[in-house]
């Protein structure tokens, strides 16, 4: 390494803190319950994500009970399948995992990784959650009212998400366009403070380029959740018009009940176009961030700084734009117009390029790395290997050809699990296990944690890797039951069993790391402030967990980009990026 | 959807030229240092509620754009037909004019520190906002006795929403515009209060611009490039 002199550095004084309007809780209520903190918002996002999530696992057990051992449960009609499928999709995708990721472990990192004390504007901030909070309790009433939730599938596609014989005509889609419309509204107050904080509140020092690239993720992520859920919006009104009005935006002319229906005129496609505009972003706006914070885990537990930083940001913004033309690729099967599909598959395998770039420096990152196999490091090498599976069938299912055949199977089922499901959940699990020391102060047992990795990564693969299979032998989606099929051999039968009894076992298991959650919280060992000895802000604040400010009474400044592990001839094998490279230079000197 | 992907491409573009001026290309491994000794990285210099209020701009102006996207594919059906624009439109527009000169004028007169004519400004905007809403829903009245119900064509369908997701962006600009009027009323010092003033200005600038465009796509003016549009995706 050169040695560059930096003279006069010591001169820079820290960041200047004027007395900046921070809110101060006076009371218990304020502090916990109707607090305007972005750590305190942080946790309510994610236990509430959590506990709605919770349901759908709940409800993904219903639909494998029925699918494995169809008859047996007398429990569970066609409807009822019908409706948890739609909440257990429309739950996971948008209600735990975008939130999760944007909601939870934006409001918690960002202000701390770009050395802000709070987010720039913590009423909105606070206010998104409780607009959440209702979204979610509004969903989560449809169970109770008259003809339970909607039974239309998570697309919600008109016209048969809205007329009747669909479960849930009555109250269940009103009050999931409701839902959608309220979460849209909270989420677009969080992701304005998202956004502004990352331009806006940056320390000093903090160029775009040293952002650890959590932040670019999640930025990237809230920048088109901005974009993509208006469409959402938009959609979700029309389609409440006419369910409730009588309108005819989506709905053609047909008959309904042996009846001529009011409506007629509408076009299904458009709903479809405006649904897709916003859903393939969606896959991005969950997979962004947690290609950033893989990133900054395996960079951590590897030891080693990220290979090629400057083309994994770029490939960030460049799948965040690239996935607004994509969407079409949905819609194979819808009766557009045939010749678009061959350009949304082109646009499609394209996108495959910056998604491969990421997947090779993460790999390029672990070679010759001092890699620590802990429980983090581990859900992140089950990301890389889980998301290259599912990213390998999405580009199956991106070519026309292939997917027409294979766009009502299980193999879709299969695909998007792998890629959407069980990938991001890596990610998530294993950022609880590398933030959960900053956030309360003590460490998650570790032998619970390994015990949890085998069986869920092993777990997500016996439940999701047959249904591949499934899927080529043409077993439908989307089906109650399969009734008398010539062309499904009797294997398939105990395959479908066997995935069920496994995916039982692997949710029950989760229990495990709910009960270390919150055994951990009381009786974990004490973490200190930095038990990964990781470079990044959040790491290196005065107490642990941060208090009400994030810092003490200055700003951190920043010296150097996020990712200085083993830097040959530093005292230690890692840089914190506050740390002045004057001092870097006296250890080193003192080391020599 | 081809307005909507148009409108994406000038985001990109002015997201693409920001970029540019990041200094993407920088190497971070070898820029160890402090602030100064790299150009071009600090946090822009704007108050962060005016880079607030421009990425919520963004966000309408998406949520419009895709309005008109929707409206100009439904369109294309056969059983479109178009309503008569009520006359009053052409009132209510010259009061929303009026609202958004007078606003520009309270932050004028801000930057002049004149308070008296900063009041007079929000009070004339606010009150010329309030009758142009309350013109919005005489004219609805009057379609509405002339038999164009909101259920009995898509035109029409597309009328009322549009007017209202409109109105009801404005409903909420006169919440922010109420809060900083009470401010001002209450004698907050206007060096303090420029700011706000200036936000309010923009916001409303940028309804006025919503609706004429609006107005436009209602009236059928804009049919021509409408079509234009409808056919470079088909």
């Amino acid at each position: 390494m050169v040695d560059i002199p930096y003279e006069g550095i010591e001169g820079i004084p820290p960041a200047e803190v004027p007395d900046v309007e921070l809110y101060h809780p006076r009371s218990w209520w304020t502090r916990y319950v109707f607090s305007q903190d972005a750590k305190v918002i942080a946790v309510q996002y994610s236990l509430t994500a959590t506990a709605i999530g919770l349901v759908a696992l709940v409800l993904s057990w219903l639909m494998r009970l029925q699918l494995g051992f169809p008859g047996t449960f007398s429990f569970i009609d066609a409807n009822q399948y019908l409706q948890f499928i739609t909440m257990h999709g429309m739950i996971m995708v948008i209600y735990l995992l975008t939130a999760l990721f944007l909601g939870g472990f934006g409001n918690y990192l960002i202000p701390l990784m770009v050395g802000a004390r709070d987010m720039v504007f913590p009423y909105v901030n606070m206010l998104s959650y409780w607009v959440y909070l209702l979204a979610v309790l509004v969903l989560a009433s449809t169970f109770f009212v008259p003809g339970g939730p909607t039974g239309a599938g998570w697309t919600l596609y008109p016209p048969q998400a809205i007329l009747s014989g669909t479960p849930g005509q009555d109250w269940g889609i009103v009050l999931m366009m409701s839902s959608l419309i309220l979460f849209i509204i909270g989420f677009t107050m969080g992701g304005l403070n998202y956004v502004v904080t990352v331009l806006q509140a940056r320390t000093r020092g903090m160029t775009l380029m040293r952002l650890p690239l959590t932040v670019w993720g999640i930025f990237t992520a809230t920048v088109m959740a901005l974009l993509a859920f208006p469409a959402l919006f938009v959609a979700s009104v029309m389609l409440l018009l006419d369910r409730l009005l009588g309108t005819s935006f989506f709905m053609p002319s047909l008959v309904e009940m042996g009846q001529l229906s009011k409506y007629g005129g509408g076009s299904p496609l458009l709903f479809q176009h405006l649904f897709w505009f916003f859903g393939h972003p969606e896959v991005y706006i969950v997979a962004l961030p947690a290609f950033g914070i893989v990133s900054d885990l395996i960079s951590t537990h590897a030891r080693k700084n990220i290979f090629g930083y400057r083309m994994m940001v770029w490939a960030i913004v460049a799948i965040g734009a690239l996935s607004f033309i994509v969407w079409a690729h949905h819609m194979y099967v819808s009766g557009m117009f045939p010749q678009f599909g061959y350009f949304f598959a082109t646009t499609t395998l394209i996108i495959a390029i910056p998604t491969a770039i990421k997947v090779y420096n993460w790999v390029l990152t672990l070679w010759r790395g001092d890699i620590h196999l802990r429980v983090p490091m581990l859900f992140a090498l089950g990301f890389i290997i889980t998301f290259v599976n599912g990213g390998l069938t999405g580009l199956f299912l991106g070519n026309v050809v292939v997917d027409v055949p294979l766009s009502d199977t299980m193999f879709v089922v299969a695909h998007f699990h792998m890629v959407m499901g069980v990938a991001p959940i890596m990610v998530v699990l294993g950022a609880i296990y590398h933030w959960y020391p900053k956030v309360t102060g003590r460490m998650l047992n570790d032998t619970l944690g390994k015990f949890h990795f085998w069986v869920t990564f092993l777990g997500a693969y016996l439940i999701f890797f047959p249904m591949h299979y499934l899927g080529l032998l043409g077993v439908p989606r989307r089906y109650f039951e399969l009734g008398d099929t010539s062309f499904i051999p009797s294997s398939a039968y105990s395959l479908n069993a066997f995935i069920s009894v496994v995916a039982l076992t692997v949710g029950f298991s989760q229990i495990v790391f709910l009960f270390n959650l919150a055994w951990s919280l009381f009786k974990g060992e004490a973490s200190g402030g930095n038990p990964w000895r990781a470079t990044t802000l959040e790491w290196q604040t005065p107490e642990t967990p941060p208090g009400h400010g994030n810092w003490g009474k200055e700003l951190p400044v920043v010296y150097r980009w996020a990712y200085d592990y083993s830097v040959p001839g530093a005292a230690e094998d890692f840089i914190p990026q506050n740390q002045p490279p004057r001092a870097t230079q006296l250890v080193q000197g003192a080391a020599s | 959807m081809s307005a909507i992907i148009l409108f994406l491409a000038v985001l990109a573009v002015i997201a693409g030229w920001w970029l540019s001026q990041q200094r993407l290309m920088a190497k971070p491994w070898l820029e160890e240092g402090a602030v100064g000794d790299f150009p071009g990285g600090d946090a822009m210099t704007w108050p962060a509620a005016k880079v607030g209020l421009g990425v919520f701009l963004a966000v309408a102006s998406a949520l419009f754009v895709l309005f008109i996207s929707a409206y100009s594919m439904r369109m294309s059906v056969v059983d479109w037909r178009p309503l008569p624009v009520p006359r009053l439109l052409w009132v209510n527009t010259g009061v929303l004019v009026v609202s958004s000169v007078a606003l520009q004028w309270s932050y004028v007169a801000a930057r002049r520190q004149d308070t008296e004519s900063v009041m007079i400004g929000l009070l004339a905007g606010g009150a010329s906002a309030v009758i142009f809403l309350a013109g919005q829903l005489l004219a609805w009245q009057r379609l509405g006795a002339a038999g164009y119900f909101v259920a009995s064509n898509p035109a029409n369908a597309f009328f009322y929403l549009l007017t209202a997701v409109h109105g009801l962006h404005l409903t909420g600009g006169l919440v922010a515009l109420g809060r900083t009027s009470a401010k001002v009323w209450r004698g907050a010092e206007i060096a303090e209060m420029r700011l706000s003033v200036e936000l309010c200005a923009i916001y409303w600038h940028f309804m006025l611009l919503v609706w004429l465009v609006l107005l436009g796509l209602l009236t059928g003016w804009t049919d021509d490039f409408v079509d234009i549009c409808r056919r470079l995706l088909s």
